[in-house]
């Protein structure tokens, strides 16, 4: 068996009295499009930020490659390859696009490579590349503030991406969009999935987690009670009972 | 304009500056000058950590302050080696006694940029208010230091006697004009300074600092790393302002050197200007400086703080974003069509 991407073990997260997160286990295979879904406060969030470091857990571990991830900054789990985008899009708003991509590029991508380090050029070429690839190119120069509710998410997902990861966070990346919108995404995530990119998905849209996931875990009040294939999800009467209210 | 040409244009004008004011034959500007100057580089290094990262410091005066008692305390060791070195280490300093200002100004920022540092460590973990009120606590610590650190006057104060004349480059030169020299070769380097960070990788890390913490290590910046380097460099820039104070003065006490105007000043100032470019607190501190100088002279010296009061409430309301804010949304409507 391949050794997992991610390897989440036992992984427990308490706000005061509040059990967020109680003994989380879960693995993510290497290019695999794994769903994460739950009700509000069920943790999911929680858990992303346990795994990108923004909130460190209390018990258990979470391993990358192998490596253990406890205890690093955010920023150091970013240069080891995991990217996230954010349930609300928080764009650096005094910068233009282009340099919104360019900060994972310069701090995480340019050190990566050491005395290889892109040059500047280089760099403008692939800030370029990447706002491209979500069809924000032709605003490189604008700011955050003159985007859409679309364009916002998307910018999300370009910076995350300029920082090469190798498993890709994107949380609530559809939330408030329209259909056609939500269809757009799916297609931007599935050609990055394309590329290698293991991708972790939070999403309470059903329908974009059904169509994008080859596997769905599901976590209720901080403990994970089902995970298995999409068709299993939706038919298993614990997810249906919790998640469904039913 | 690229960073040497910036900095050759900038020393010129310095130049400029410095002959024009010999040429007034008048010391007060010189006395008035240095001041503007000096709140050039304190309104510079603290854009470098409140305007580029977003950090609100309210320690200036400690860090300036830090500056001036190095300079007391090795002024006082260099008037009278034998009587505080011993052994091999008097053999090697003794020759090196009194230090030159140049010298104290270098000392002098780094003891406030590892003050500083020591100072980001304690306090970076916290944001917003509460880094303000830890940096307002930690003035207030050093000033109490200070009172009762005995060697450098205590309460009581120091008094610093300052040669009348010194040859600098062939060239004799009053002590208040080399003074001045100083701390305009010294608001030169900060600006230059400042406008290479701003340009920089490091520029680009502050500015993302400023706009989202989480969202900059979520993009591999590191933060708290960044955050130390800012307070340091902030830190040092005040530290280098205040060391030549004891000589500019001739007498420096606690309650003058951790004063209140230094640290609602250097506020104000990039306030004024605006804070997201270098020349912001630049403008701010020429404005605001001059004002205050004029003030003294023609109304009262306490006047000042009131002028500051005023001028930083009407440009809260008017323009948050400063003058700088003001001219670029200017540009802007005017390139819409």
């Amino acid at each position: 068996m391949t050794q997992p991407l991610l390897q989440v073990k036992g992984l427990s997260k308490r706000f005061g009295g509040f059990v967020a997160l109680d003994g989380i286990d879960l693995d993510v295979a290497p290019g695999e499009r794994l769903g994460l879904i739950g009700p509000n406060g069920s943790g999911k969030s929680t858990l992303v930020n346990c795994i990108c470091g923004t909130l460190q857990n209390e018990t258990g571990s979470v391993t990358f490659e192998g490596r253990t991830l406890d205890g690093l900054t955010a920023s150091r789990r970013t240069h080891l390859g995991v990217a996230r985008s954010f349930q609300l899009p928080r764009p650096f708003a005094s910068l233009t696009l282009v340099d919104n991509v360019r900060i994972p590029l310069i701090y995480t991508v340019a050190p990566r490579a050491g005395i290889l380090a892109r040059t500047t050029l280089q760099v403008d070429e692939r800030c370029m590349e990447l706002l491209a690839m979500v069809g924000l190119d032709s605003k490189a120069r604008r700011w955050p503030r003159d985007l859409t509710q679309v364009e916002m998410r998307k910018l999300e997902l370009a910076r995350a991406m300029a920082a090469e990861p190798k498993l890709l966070i994107a949380d609530e990346s559809m939330a408030g969009l329209s259909h056609s919108e939500v269809e757009e995404i799916i297609a931007l995530l599935l050609r990055l999935n394309g590329q290698g990119i293991t991708i972790i998905l939070i999403e309470h849209i059903m329908r974009a987690v059904m169509s994008f996931s080859q596997r769905i875990a599901v976590l209720v009040s901080g403990r994970k009670i089902a995970d298995g294939k999409p068709d299993a999800i939706v038919n298993n009467p614990e997810v249906v009972s919790a998640y469904l209210g039913q | 304009m690229r960073s040497l040409t910036f900095l050759l244009v900038a020393l010129l004008v310095g130049g400029i500056v410095f002959a024009l004011a010999l040429l007034t034959r008048n010391e007060y500007v010189l006395f008035a000058g240095f001041v503007v100057l000096q709140y050039i580089v304190l309104a510079t290094a603290w854009n470098i950590l409140g305007g580029y990262c977003g950090y609100v410091n309210f320690g200036t005066a400690a860090f300036f302050a830090m500056g001036a008692y190095s300079t007391v305390a090795l002024h006082k060791i260099g008037a009278n080696p034998g009587r505080y070195l011993e052994g091999t280490f008097a053999e090697f300093l003794m020759p090196l006694l009194p230090l030159s200002i140049p010298t104290l100004v270098i000392i002098g920022g780094l003891v406030s940029a590892l003050v500083g540092y020591g100072m980001g460590y304690l306090t970076l973990r916290l944001r917003g208010v509460f880094f303000a009120i830890a940096t307002l606590a930690m003035a207030v610590v050093l000033q109490t230091l200070v009172i009762n650190w005995d060697f450098v006057g205590g309460s009581r104060g120091a008094y610093i006697i300052r040669p009348d004349s010194v040859s600098f480059a062939g060239i004799s030169l009053s002590y208040i004009q080399y003074l001045f020299l100083v701390m305009l070769t010294l608001a030169v380097l900060a600006l230059w300074a400042a406008r290479q960070i701003e340009r920089s990788r490091l520029g680009f890390g502050f500015a993302t600092i400023r706009d989202d913490e989480l969202a900059a290590e979520a993009s591999g910046v590191p933060t708290l790393r960044l955050k130390l380097m800012a307070t340091a460099l902030s830190g040092g820039l005040m530290g280098m302002a205040g060391a030549p104070m004891p000589y500019y003065i001739g007498y420096i006490e606690p309650s003058a050197a951790f004063g209140l105007p230094y640290a609602v000043n250097s506020i104000a100032m990039p306030m004024i200007g605006g804070t997201t470019t270098w020349i912001g607190p630049l403008i701010g501190a020429i404005l605001l400086g001059t004002l205050q100088q004029v003030a003294t002279v023609t109304i009262s010296s306490v006047v000042n703080l009131l002028i500051v009061g005023v001028l930083l409430v009407g440009f809260v309301i008017i323009a948050p974003k400063g003058i700088v804010g003001l001219v670029q949304d200017w540009q802007r409507k005017r390139s819409q069509p």
